[in-house]
């Protein structure tokens, strides 16, 4: 029996009755992630394992927050983050997202994000940069400094390049500042391996990297559908039609810029829907009419002549 | 003597963690917080000098204050106040103003009498460190803005 008189704790600890229990499914419903994960799968197309990553980033957090709840290492996990993909890819759009669920599960103060690129960062001269950098960073604390094309912040071609202040100043606030402010970097993603190569510190402060495929041809269909739908339009069946060839053909065209290109394609449909329905103003119009992009408008793109 | 100013003077001094309410809730309804410090203590002194410039676009109070960090290291030994002010219509003026610090040592005000014709007594306050040019009053020198 001496063995027990030597190790209390473990004899308290084995007692279910002592023992800390944690309901994680109680802490998973009141932090509202569930809805939120819900509702980027039905808003955002494809993007199969990035919805997969930020699950686990999600059910780490979750988990983390549990242990912290029983007094199990409370030092912050490190939440800064890293987007990598083309342009369109929706890394703007699960960076919101991402601050949603952050804020769901109480790791930052507020849902909000600040979305900033170098020029927000960078000054002109001299003792320009810190103050603007600083003006930044207290805009976007409590929540989410999403910093697109973050590597223009390093100019290794020009040694007097004011950005490594900029770069310094936002690592100090990384560091310290953890409980503050989640930084999000996004951009392409063989240029940001670039930047880390020289950036190591910035490396080594950025906990989770995640890439954002280009889209398959289907899936910007069915994005042209979603945003059509958001925007209170909707394609006529041969207009859809006229979507796909569209697609096919903008995808193989120069600056193709994934799901960006088909809300620009939609932004000039509606324009020329307006201007067909305004021609026709003299007979009565529909509010089908209103509602339909129709074949043509779509047809009548530059994409079907070059 | 400790001066007292403004909302809460009849408080002790706030803890950071109470300026950051009281910070938090101003920017909760809209109002834009700026931080001023000073080293003539009179209470009708209403010319203190800017810390930056007000903060009217923050969400959250940590960027306020980081400023309010900043201006007290730069000015340890004066006094220096949060104010908010409400910018809405019919309002259009100062809401909360507070002091969240002040110098170690805090001379105090002599009271000055002075007789007039019958043998009126008119009275004014003047604060000992003013006797002493500005920026020198309470040691230290004076740095202005971030
Ligand atoms: N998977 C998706 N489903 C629906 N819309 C999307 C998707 N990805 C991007 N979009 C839309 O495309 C546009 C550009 O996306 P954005 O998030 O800004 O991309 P990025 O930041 O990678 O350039 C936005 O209007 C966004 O709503
Ligand atoms: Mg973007």
């Amino acid at each position: 029996m001496s063995g027990v008189a030597d190790l209390p704790d473990l004899e308290t600890r084995d007692r279910p009755s002592d023992a800390p229990s944690i309901d994680l499914d109680a802490l998973y419903r009141e932090s509202g992630i569930g809805g939120m994960l819900a509702g980027m799968d039905r808003d955002l197309v494809g993007l199969r394992p990035v919805k997969t990553r930020i699950r686990e980033i999600a059910a780490l957090l979750l988990v983390e927050r549990a242990r912290r709840s029983i007094g199990l290492r409370a030092e912050p996990p490190s939440l800064h983050m890293c987007f990598t993909g083309n342009p369109g890819t929706g890394k703007t759009s699960v960076a919101r997202r991402m601050a949603g669920l952050l804020h769901g599960l109480g790791y930052i103060r507020r849902d909000h994000v600040v979305g900033v690129t170098r020029d927000d960062l960078v000054g002109q001269y001299i003792g320009h940069t810190a103050p603007k950098t600083k003006e930044v960073l207290k805009r976007a604390m409590g929540g989410v400094l999403f910093i697109d094309e973050a590597y223009y912040l390093y100019r290794p071609e020009n040694e007097r390049d004011y950005g490594l202040e900029a770069i310094e100043i936002l690592l100090q606030v990384m560091e310290d500042n953890r409980d503050d402010l989640v930084v999000i970097l996004a951009g392409y993603r063989d240029r940001m391996e670039v930047f880390f190569r020289s950036n190591p510190g910035m490396a080594s402060r950025i906990a989770h990297h995640v890439d954002f495929p280009d889209y398959e041809a289907e899936e910007l269909l069915e994005i042209a559908r979603l945003m059509t739908a958001g925007m209170q339009y909707r394609l006529a069946p041969e207009a859809e039609r006229a979507m796909a060839d569209y697609i096919l053909r903008r995808m193989a065209q120069p600056r193709f810029a994934n799901a960006r290109s088909i809300r620009n394609a939609l932004d000039r449909a509606r324009l020329r829907q307006a201007n067909r329905l305004f021609e026709a103003r003299g007979s009565a119009i529909a509010a089908a009419d209103l509602l339909t992009i129709a074949e043509e408008d779509i047809r009548q793109s530059r994409v079907f002549t070059q | 003597m400790r001066l007292t100013q403004g909302q809460f003077s009849f408080l002790p001094d706030l803890t950071d963690e109470e300026i950051t309410r009281q910070v938090q809730y101003a920017l909760d309804q809209g109002w834009a917080v700026a931080v001023e410090f000073t080293d003539d203590p009179h209470p009708r002194n209403s010319y203190w000098t800017m810390w930056g410039n007000p903060m009217f676009d923050l969400r959250d109070a940590k960027g306020v204050m980081m400023e309010i960090d900043a201006c007290r290291v730069a000015h340890p030994e004066q006094y220096v106040k949060v104010l908010a002010f409400d910018s809405s219509q019919g309002f259009e003026t100062v809401r909360m103003s507070f002091l969240i610090n002040r110098p170690a040592e805090e001379p105090g005000f002599e009271l000055l009498r002075s007789e007039g014709p019958g043998r009126r007594i008119g009275y004014t306050v003047r604060s000992y460190a003013t006797g002493r040019p500005a920026g020198q009053r309470y040691g230290g020198e004076t740095r202005h803005g971030p």
